[in-house]
């Protein structure tokens, strides 16, 4: 990492690209860059991938979009679980549809931390090798069809509460990514909502199945918000800089409050005995979360944690050969000097497909 | 052609190659060999999806509802080819099996799509899902040797399921040779820019041409049914 | 580039006919048609375009943060290029 007072690095978006530089403007001394770089943040402005930025910013900021970019990847393990078992074509339809979400979600989330000088390959080396973490959450096993509805309406409920405001977050591309997501995870969360409501109003197996799932996602559900505000280690710089505009412990709350109801909605309880409305709080106080689970399963030691590992690794080695391919393939195209690669310039066999083409100016 | 609609039994089996197909494809969610062909598949797969349920719809007075049509039937009843049904394997088996499948459901969908609604529309998806075969038969066939090599053998491994895709489906009216033509020409030109040698042979194995239309089906397939199917019958007449 | 690992593609998509093409994200891909399929299946897949652009991430020239007050400041002196700059008699309208 380079140390403070390094200029920017010359990428935009990731690219390797430098600018056309017009006469190298006066040096500014790393003062002057930090007193901008606070003024920017203290005016709500968003910080752009060139500008100049603390290197603790920069870390920070890479090792919470990796980590969320890991958890969107390594989240679709539990759900595609049931793609080959969902009960109905259209729950099947949704089900695929949302789990390839995830992917596009990583894909998102990747490229934000790209701009940031972190190249996806490392990021994901550092995945596999278990450098870096994914939420715990996806460390639960998914069980029963009804653990498909507790994930959309808990775990994705719980992860738009977090991520609502990261729409605001100080740093632009991952403010914009979060934009994207948000956006296409509304429907995540109610696909979940209505696959409970449909089982709790289904046959007694049905709603048994859609309660235990309840029963089993609730409490890790509100571990996924983070230690609480006194443990929590990074939180007060994160809010300084606002990549985090509220504490775990308020983002908590602001979930359970809005649960309550929901869950009076579905006709299921939440495995909460505690759980009382507060008047003069005008919050739900719930009972003490488990964090000794929370940590154990930090550690490595959850229920799942080898196992999604061990998926994810596997995916990617014996995907190897194939990028390989892919990459040995456009090497031998661009040493080809003869003509443009015929399958760009012909029609594809089987005709009517219009093969995309690059864009020309005369398309502006 | 005519432009006299088929009778509705006669869309059973494109269906049920459409399901099947769509529920391989979803078995790759979280193994692709790279995160972009995650998302590259499971769209192929819900296009596919999409497919199966607008023909089932088509068939609601002769078999009932779709879930019914594909949860309740037993495995000599679905109409799919053997093709369709052939388990994932590495990417290149999953690669030649859309290549093989879309080249022959490409000109299926433009001759129905005259009589046929929903052809006409999957006929635009399907060329995608083509396109998408080509382009990755044209850089595993070219690219390492061992792409090279294992495209080969996926390409001969599932050449024995082919000949089927030919034998009249009863009730389309359809010119099939030319339809077969049609298919040759595709894997000649693919094959040929990739370096790969179309496969010699008949393209069927002993007694099993036809034989997935038919109601016969290879040994994966049973326990492909009996995973898509369990939760749906354990719980009879419950909805989802 | 390691062997495995494929560049780095910027994507513009034009949301319907009669805007600009707008970033809407980067992708990796071996080669310009595969970028292309990338692009439409990741950014288009709830019909949000009708046109894309893939562009070699490092293939585009930017211009730097430090140079923009040379860069960018003189354009803010010259308020007269702004229609608001001018004032218009009470009743005077379509002007």
């Amino acid at each position: 990492m380079a140390s403070a007072t390094s200029p920017p690095r010359e990428r935009e978006a990731g690219s390797g690209a430098g600018p056309a530089r017009a006469g190298a403007p006066p040096e500014k001394s790393e003062q002057e860059f930090q007193a901008d770089f606070d003024a920017a943040v203290a005016a709500d402005e968003r910080i752009e991938p060139r500008d100049w930025m603390p290197d603790a910013y920069r870390a920070t900021l890479v090792r919470q979009i990796a980590q969320h970019a890991h958890s969107e990847i390594i989240g679709m393990q539990p759900e595609a679980n049931w793609i080959t078992r969902a009960p109905s074509l259209r729950r099947k339809a949704i089900l695929m549809a949302k789990v390839q979400d995830e992917a596009g979600h990583g894909l998102y989330l990747y490229g934000a931390a790209e701009t940031l000088g972190a190249d996806r390959e490392e990021l994901l080396d550092k995945l596999h090798s278990g450098r870096q973490k994914y939420s715990s959450i996806f460390n639960y096993p998914t069980l029963t069809w009804a653990d498909v509805g507790a994930i959309g309406w808990l775990v994705d409920g719980a992860a738009i509460t977090n991520q609502v405001p990261l729409c605001r977050c100080s740093y632009g591309p991952y403010a914009r990514a979060m934009v994207r997501v948000c956006k296409e995870e509304s429907f995540h969360q109610r696909q979940g909502y209505e696959l409970l409501l449909a089982l709790s109003r289904g046959t007694p197996a049905q709603r048994a199945m859609a309660q235990d799932a309840v029963d089993r996602w609730w409490w890790p559900s509100l571990m996924m918000f983070g230690p609480p505000d006194e443990a929590s280690s990074h939180s007060a710089r994160s809010m300084a800089w606002k990549i985090k505009r509220h504490s775990n412990d308020e983002l908590r709350q602001r979930f359970v409050d809005i649960c309550v109801p929901q869950a009076e909605s579905l006709g299921l309880t939440l495995p909460d005995p505690e759980l009382t409305w507060n008047a003069e709080r005008g919050h739900w106080d719930f009972g003490p979360i488990d964090w000794q689970e929370f940590q154990e399963i930090l550690k490595g030691n959850g229920p799942c944690n080898a196992q999604r590992l061990e998926q994810r690794r596997r995916a990617h080695d014996d995907g190897a050969w194939v990028r390989e391919a892919a990459a040995a393939h456009a090497a031998k195209q661009r040493s080809r000097p003869v003509e443009p690669p015929a399958h760009q310039e012909r029609q594809p066999a089987g005709a009517h497909t219009a093969a995309p083409r690059a864009a020309r100016s005369g398309d502006r | 052609m005519t432009a006299t609609a088929p009778p509705a039994l006669a869309l059973l089996p494109p269906a049920d190659d459409a399901l099947v197909l769509s529920h391989r494809l979803g078995e790759w969610a979280g193994h692709a060999p790279v995160l972009e062909e995650e998302v590259a598949l499971a769209n192929i797969a819900l296009d596919l999806l999409g497919q199966a349920r607008a023909l089932y719809a088509e068939l609601r007075d002769e078999l009932g509802s779709e879930d019914e049509i594909a949860y309740l039937r037993e495995e000599r009843a679905f109409r799919n080819c053997q093709l369709v049904e052939q388990p994932n394997e590495d990417f290149a088996h999953t690669i030649v099996r859309q290549l093989y499948f879309s080249a022959y459901q490409l000109p299926l969908h433009h001759r129905l799509a005259s009589c046929v609604p929903v052809a006409a529309k999957a006929a635009q998806e399907t060329a995608y899902h083509l396109d998408h075969a080509e382009q990755w038969t044209l850089r595993l066939g070219d690219g390492t040797e061992e792409s090279h090599a294992r495209m080969q053998r996926a390409a001969d491994a599932l050449w024995r399921y082919t000949g089927e895709l030919f034998e009249p489906i009863e009730g389309l009216d359809i010119d099939w040779h030319g339809l077969r033509a049609e298919w040759s020409g595709t894997l000649t030109d693919v094959f040929g820019r990739a370096g790969l040698t179309v496969p010699d042979g008949p393209g069927t194995g002993a007694w099993s041409a036809g034989a997935g239309r038919q109601g016969l089906h290879t040994e994966p397939f049973g326990r492909m049914l009996a995973e898509m199917q369990h939760l749906h019958r354990s719980h009879p007449g419950a909805s989802w | 580039m390691t062997g495995t690992d494929w560049p780095l593609w910027e994507v513009f998509v034009r949301s319907r006919r009669g805007l600009s093409h707008t970033h809407a994200g980067s992708l990796h891909a071996p080669d310009a048609h595969m970028a292309l399929r990338n692009a439409r299946d990741l950014f288009t897949r709830r019909s949000e375009g009708v046109s894309l652009w893939v562009v070699p991430a490092g293939e585009i020239t930017a211009s730097s943060p430090d140079e923009k007050d040379p860069f960018f400041e003189p354009a803010g002196d010259k308020p007269y290029r702004h229609p608001t700059f001018y004032e218009v008699p009470e009743g005077v309208q379509n002007l």
